[in-house]
């Protein structure tokens, strides 16, 4: 399936782009992880929470959605 | 008409909703970028009793986002400044300024005595004590976080509601997320979502819309996209806070997290009024410096000497390279002792610009007046 991937904060930096959509044919959230990892070295240095479908979810969780968000922490004020 | 006319005409609040407005308690924990809109909108809509706690000073690089404050507040307290300037604002309702930082000593009993917090704090660990202390205390707390051109919005601990924790268990490590005085931040950003905490503050006191509990609103200043994320809460997070409350008032500011120490540029001494010179050099390190009245307290001595600091001045500390005085501000700050700046180059600029004014007759203020 196809699932696009929305990036905030620092990590868009890494990623350099907030969006992009890649071909996935595993079942769980870590799955996406690890092949984001492997396209991003500079992600596994990175705080972020995953939401799918505007929800967060944990790492165990199905991709059941066609959209996922890498959300990091905000320190600023 | 009265001041209060254009709520009390909204069906939605009326008399009865500004009467809740004035019995309400909030405190805004920092007086900064989110902190200034937070206090400026609760100060005009008339909530009864406003605290504000922050330790820092009001440099020159905050006026391009904080808006409370102008050249006349520079190296003055914030929560201080920024209450002489609410006052103005309104003079009907109580505001209370707190000038010292916020630490787990003070937290509990500072949260106990309002209704709502409002977080406007710049750092993960005051972020994580006012969490926890919200939890404690079971107080909502308002939460906004800002970085570079993007806002966090959400209302945690509200009527059982997630808590940050439940977002993000843990702070990151050390520097693994970049502040705004590391990073810049676009000066209406803080404005923008101060303006959505202080809405928050007032839904949830008037009891009207929906509360963004159990959400996190996430805006991006670029491109005008506001998302809206489902945060499930957790149990195990919220317990785990509250096994730990026994001994809340024990713990200390982690290390390394704490803020980065104050430092100050020579050419903006200027800034500053009412200064104690600290040398933090050994007794025999030249050059020694004449024409201005300094303290001398060797950094391995520092702790023992507290008593040659002046509280109410504004303290520079230099050493040869800036090095050595960072470390003495590190250590006043850890002592809760604050307004301490270290002088980033060191003693030879201080040499040169006395020798340069030397025939100026007149106080330490006009020898660094530009």
């Amino acid at each position: 399936m196809r699932i696009t991937i929305k990036y905030f904060g620092l990590i868009a930096e890494v990623t350099q782009c907030e969006e992009e959509t890649i071909q996935f044919s595993g079942h769980l959230i870590s799955e996406v992880l690890e092949i984001l990892h492997s396209k991003y070295t500079e992600l596994k240095n990175k705080n972020f929470q995953v939401a799918q479908n505007q929800e967060l979810v944990f790492l165990e969780t199905r991709v059941t959605g066609q959209e996922l968000a890498l959300l990091p922490p905000f320190a600023g004020g | 008409m009265s001041r209060y006319s254009r709520h009390i005409i909204l069906s939605e609040i009326g008399q009865t909703g500004q009467d809740k407005l004035s019995n309400a308690k909030v405190l805004v924990v920092g007086a900064g970028g989110l902190g200034c809109p937070i206090l400026q909108y609760l100060t005009a809509a008339g909530i009864g009793t406003l605290g504000v706690i922050d330790f820092d000073v009001v440099e020159t690089s905050n006026l391009q986002r904080q808006v409370l404050f102008g050249t006349s507040s520079f190296g003055k307290n914030k929560a201080e400044a920024a209450k002489k300037r609410l006052e103005d604002l309104n003079n009907e309702i109580s505001i209370i300024a707190y000038p010292e930082k916020l630490t787990y000593q003070n937290a509990l009993n500072l949260f106990n005595q309002y209704d709502i917090i409002v977080d406007g704090s710049d750092n993960f660990e005051t972020r994580y004590l006012v969490n926890d202390a919200c939890i404690i205390t079971n107080k909502p707390l308002v939460f906004g976080a800002i970085y570079k051109f993007e806002g966090q919005v959400s209302v945690f601990n509200y009527q059982n509601g997630p808590s940050y924790r439940c977002l993000f268990p843990n702070p990151p490590e050390k520097d693994a997320v970049p502040n705004c005085s590391q990073v810049g931040v676009l000066g209406v950003l803080p404005g923008i979502i101060g303006s959505m905490q202080a809405n928050e503050v007032l839904k949830i006191i008037l009891g009207i819309g929906t509360v963004l509990s159990g959400k996190l609103l996430c805006y991006n200043a670029l491109n005008s996209q506001t998302v809206v994320l489902k945060i499930t809460k957790s149990e195990f997070e919220i317990a785990q806070v509250l096994k730990e409350q026994s001994d809340f008032n024990n713990k200390k500011l982690i290390e390394n997290c704490e803020f980065e120490p104050l430092e100050i540029s020579i050419n903006d001494i200027s800034t500053l009024e009412n200064i104690q010179f600290i040398d933090v050099r050994e007794l025999h390190e030249l050059p020694k410096i004449n024409g201005i009245e300094i303290t001398a307290i060797p950094l391995n001595e520092l702790e023992n000497s507290l008593y040659k600091i002046d509280s109410k001045k504004q303290k520079v500390i230099f050493c040869q390279s800036g090095i050595r005085s960072k470390q003495a501000v590190s250590i006043l700050n850890q002592l809760n002792i604050n307004n301490c700046f270290s002088l980033k180059e060191g003693v030879f600029e201080i040499k040169n610009i006395i020798d340069k004014r030397h025939c100026e007759e007149g106080t330490t203020e006009a020898i660094f007046s530009k």
